[in-house]
């Protein structure tokens, strides 16, 4: 057994409170967006998934999935990507991602690379030269996977302590988790109801809006900033018509669009939203009874705190918006033992 | 003008079917560019490729306001694969032209370091009084061979010379 699987490089209090047994076991990629920008995203999964049997195994030394190689050079996207997968083959363990886009290209190479011998025989001519070998063991998965269908809704009821009735929210499941339909093969595209059924679990409601489906158009800010801009502001503005109180995203980049971009949004559009946008695990940590700081909630651009109020009335909001960060975190985790350090 | 561009677009894989598209526009009234832009429309641009605007459609700088989206592809009836063929025109185009700044500097830092993004240590730093685990560091000897093998390596130093 490789030494990283005995030993779980992370520290105790994120997984000392495992309650209960494991029963699904991930290599988790984190892609690089998430430790750039979206920590929170993160936290939260890691606050979440062990307490519902899914036990996270840190991946060693992979690299960029891909995705922004695409364009430029498709052979160099096709041989990144199939680079992590050798390192996920070499641990014999499958991956889970958090973001939709390192889902979408990690899965979709890992699929031709399967069934296409000749794209598998040009790419492993590439990996040749760092002697690795796609050999096609294992599979790919992205958190909504491993939620819905190795977890399960009826776990995720059980595991709900305070259900978040008063909560009316909306969701943005992402493209790439959805399409090409051919490839991805999960859930309806034109009409996405997993995320919404997961949301319902907590006990939240969750109301539907016009272009549901609609991308959130981070994949081009860096050509062109209106554009993604544009379609941001009607998506929001289609959330706020139908009262919703949150939305609710399973991907960094599209929580990127929603949450930090929306100051920006409303100066450009002389409109007001407000609308606080969480990840699907702070949703759910905050129905299992987690401390909303322990679910990094703070992090958020957007002010989540009289969110948080309606679900848990004793919870202080954060003293000042945007002021130091998860310092009740920090303070607990200091004393603990560390595990696992590098 | 080059009436075999078409051929040289369907030789990529991925990009096979350009030639069946029969102009129905369904990729461009799906796509969620298209609506807010006078000048991006996705069958038009398939057009051109099938009229042989070699220069036109290389040259045109609406091929990098694509977001991947995918719809394109799933509601097309005639299984062009839109998406994929405007990746194989940017890939032709970063070939025989240039690219958008961010990508140049999107793979200049994955070829440094592993990464997309420049992780800073004070970042580092934060996860680490999180309680997140280390953010293990990248194999860059491995990525940049990588890059040497696909021939990213050279692109990237003609576009920096």
């Amino acid at each position: 057994m490789p030494s990283s699987l005995k030993q779980p490089a992370f520290r105790k209090p994120l997984t000392a409170r495992r309650l209960e047994a494991t029963e699904a076991r991930y290599l988790i990629f984190l892609g690089c967006v998430i430790p750039y920008r979206v920590a929170s995203y993160e936290t939260s999964a890691r606050r979440v998934l062990p307490k519902l049997g899914v036990e996270l195994v840190e991946m060693p030394k992979f690299n960029c999935c891909g995705f922004p190689l695409d364009p430029i050079n498709h052979d160099a996207m096709l041989t990144l990507a199939a680079r992590n997968l050798c390192l996920a083959e070499q641990q014999n363990l499958d991956i889970m991602t958090l973001c939709n886009g390192c889902y979408g290209i990690l899965h979709h190479v890992n699929k031709e690379l399967k069934e296409d011998r000749e794209v598998r025989d040009r790419v492993n001519a590439y990996l040749a030269e760092v002697d690795l070998e796609f050999k096609g063991t294992i599979t790919v998965k992205h958190l909504i996977h491993v939620l819905a269908q190795d977890v399960g809704l009826k776990r995720i009821r059980e595991a709900v302590r305070q259900p978040l009735n008063p909560l009316r929210v909306a969701q943005h499941t992402g493209c790439h988790v959805l399409r090409p339909r051919s490839v991805v093969g999960f859930d309806d595209p034109e009409n996405p109801t997993i995320l919404k059924r997961l949301i319902e679990a907590t006990g939240a409601a969750c109301l539907d809006y016009v272009d549901e489906t609609e991308c959130c158009g981070n994949p081009i800010i860096g050509v062109n900033s209106e554009l993604p801009l544009q379609l941001a502001n009607e998506k929001l503005e289609h959330i706020k018509e139908v009262g919703a109180q949150a939305l609710i995203t399973m991907c960094p980049f599209c929580h990127m669009m929603y949450d930090l971009q929306q100051p920006r949004i409303e100066r450009l559009f002389h409109v007001q939203y407000g609308i606080p946008v969480l990840h699907y695990p702070q949703l759910l940590g905050l129905a299992m009874g987690i401390r909303p700081d322990e679910l990094a909630l703070q992090d958020l651009r957007v002010d989540a705190s009289p969110l948080i109020r309606k679900v848990h009335p004793k919870e202080q909001p954060r003293a000042v918006a945007g002021g130091p960060r998860a310092l009740s975190v920090k303070r607990k985790i200091g004393k603990e033992t560390r595990v696992g350090e590098r | 003008m080059d009436p075999t561009f078409k051929y040289e677009v369907s030789a990529v894989p991925g990009a096979e079917n350009v030639m069946v598209c029969f102009q129905c526009g369904t990729c461009t009234a799906s796509c969620p560019i298209a609506r807010f832009t006078a000048s991006y429309r996705p069958n038009r641009l398939i057009h051109m490729i099938q009229l042989g605007l070699r220069e036109r459609v290389l040259a045109n700088d609406d091929i990098w306001l694509c977001t991947t989206c995918f719809t394109c592809i799933d509601r097309c009836p005639q299984d062009v694969g839109l998406a994929n063929i405007v990746r194989a025109i940017r890939n032709l185009s970063v070939h025989e032209r240039d690219m958008p700044d961010v990508y140049k500097a999107l793979a200049s830092t994955i070829r440094d370091t592993g990464y997309a993004y420049v992780i800073t240590a004070s970042r580092l730093k934060r996860r680490d009084e999180r309680g997140l685990p280390p953010l293990p560091k990248a194999d860059v000897d491995t990525v940049a061979k990588l890059f040497e093998a696909t021939g990213l390596s050279k692109t990237l130093d003609r576009e920096e010379a």
